[in-house]
């Protein structure tokens, strides 16, 4: 069967689905990045709600534990005056035995508008996506909240708008994301959205059994040493340790984990004096960040959840349009 | 061949001369609680104007896109600009401030935002040009030129600003 070369964009070049920011092109990111600034203002009013996408249904199919992001997008529908429904699916047919297709298709006749999906297996998000296709339903729209290990967009998104926001651009920048890449759906999106946007230096840190073994063919820069990748950083992206993902031997204790690649501010001074640090939470303290790098000026990791909700609303509002 | 039903409009009109008329309307029904509020973008410029020759504060500015009608037909407008009254709006004398009247849609989304912001005393409308063709029950009290015949469809008329900040009404034909 063949596939469209971009099967989430439509024919005229808009945005239709949101499943990856790989592939996506420069000015669709940056219009999201630009539309979600307007968004941040809503927020900061007395009501903090738009009528834009008042009457349509979004769904939070949420086949994977999460609290934050699961609330977050639900706070950016509701800001947007559209009505969320959560389904809880570890109590619901799916785990009657209902096939998720099936789930699909009784969401359409509910009337269905938006699908915000997140599942453990990657590429879920792409087979929703080519089901509508197939039975016609071109006017649902699917948001990809974390698919496997392979992307998590909208993360990527607000974290681009984070940089953004604290760095005024990207093509001047060295950027290190550091930990877990193995393991990251975030990492992916993160390096694909900063290629993109024009980021000319990307580095990866981690210890080898956490780094898939072809990541330099991504374009990046590969450190095993923390100290050596974090040397006059702009930026420093890092990622939360997967244990729920790790079967086998990969790491020794979280102890030893910190002692190397935890976060400190010993570490940090090796960056540059106004770089940031970003985290996607939720944090392990201790583990991959030291309490006192998170809680210290640098840290960005509370704004990056309050524009994670303007991106939200930015991406929804231009899907639904 | 198509005659317009208007009279003949020049293809550019002095939008000084129509902002101090307009400037001149509002002047004597000022009151200390006058605030006014420009609507993305035409109108947040004659609002600057209108501000400075009336000696009024900065004026707020609006953007109606989360507010429209026709988000299905027409989509999320190109990079929407964040709305700032610039003041509490409540209890407050607002006239907004746009450049063309025309269905008065933008006027009913743009009363929509504003109420979001608060309950002011009252709220006045004040446009360069009405060119008539209303689709809702919208007037302007203040509006320096109304087009006594309606303009051909595909003709727009819209207001520019120089690089010297000089405003001027241009029609599409």
């Amino acid at each position: 069967m063949s596939t469209p070369h971009h099967p989430q964009l439509d024919r005229d070049g808009r945005l239709q689905h949101l499943l990856t920011l790989e592939g996506l092109p420069r000015e669709i990111l940056t219009s999201i990045l630009d539309n979600a600034a307007p968004f941040l203002a809503v927020a900061e009013r007395e009501i903090k709600k738009v009528p834009l996408l008042r009457g349509k249904s979004i769904f939070n199919l949420f086949f994977e534990n999460s609290t934050r992001t699961r609330t977050t997008f639900e706070i950016a529908a509701k800001r947007l005056s559209a009505d969320i429904v959560n389904l809880n699916i570890s109590t619901s047919s799916t785990a009657k035995g209902e096939s998720l297709l099936d789930t699909i298709d009784n969401l359409c006749a509910m009337h269905a508008d938006m699908f915000v999906v997140r599942h453990a297996s990657s590429g879920a998000p792409f087979l929703i996506a080519r089901h509508l296709a197939n039975i016609g339903r071109n006017d649902i729209h699917i948001v990809n909240a974390g698919d496997g290990r392979h992307a998590h967009p909208t993360q990527g998104l607000l974290d681009m708008y984070t940089i953004r926001h604290y760095k005024g651009g990207f093509e001047h920048l060295r950027v290190a994301i550091v930990g877990d890449i193995l393991h990251s759906r975030v990492a992916r999106s993160q390096i694909a959205a900063l290629t993109t946007l024009g980021v000319p230096e990307i580095r990866v840190i981690g210890p080898g059994t956490l780094l898939p073994h072809d990541c330099a063919r991504l374009g990046v820069r590969v450190y095993h040493d923390i100290r050596e990748g974090l040397r006059d950083v702009d930026v420093v992206m890092m990622l939360r340790l997967q244990n729920e993902r790790m079967n086998g031997a990969l790491l020794p204790t979280p102890q030893e984990f910190f002692k190397v690649w935890g976060l400190t501010a010993e570490k940090l001074a090796l960056a540059k004096p106004d770089a940031i640090v970003m985290h996607p939470g939720p944090l392990n303290r201790g583990v991959e960040i030291d309490s006192a790098v998170a809680d210290s000026p640098q840290a960005v990791i509370l704004p990056q959840v309050t524009f994670g909700i303007a991106v939200r609303m930015a991406v929804m509002s231009m899907l639904a349009a | 061949m198509n005659t317009p039903a208007a009279p003949e409009l020049p293809a550019t009109l002095d939008a000084a001369r129509l902002s101090q008329e307009l400037a001149a309307q509002i002047r004597p029904r000022l009151r200390p609680n006058t605030h006014l509020v420009g609507l993305y973008t035409g109108g947040v410029w004659l609002a600057e104007t209108l501000a400075e020759q009336l000696g009024l504060g900065a004026p707020g500015v609006l953007d109606i896109s989360f507010y429209r009608d026709d988000l299905n037909e027409r989509g999320l407008a190109l990079a929407p600009k964040p709305s700032a009254p610039g003041i509490d709006i409540n209890d407050a004398h607002i006239i907004l401030v746009d450049d063309i009247l025309q269905t008065g849609r933008t006027i009913r989304a743009a009363l929509n935002v504003l109420f979001d912001y608060g309950r002011p005393a009252c709220v006045e409308l004040a446009v360069l040009v009405d060119r008539g063709e209303r689709q809702l029950p919208i007037a302007a009290q203040y509006c320096a030129l109304t087009l006594s015949s309606p303009l051909p469809e595909h003709q727009r008329l819209k207001l520019e600003r120089g690089a010297a900040g000089e405003l001027q009404l241009r029609l599409e034909r």
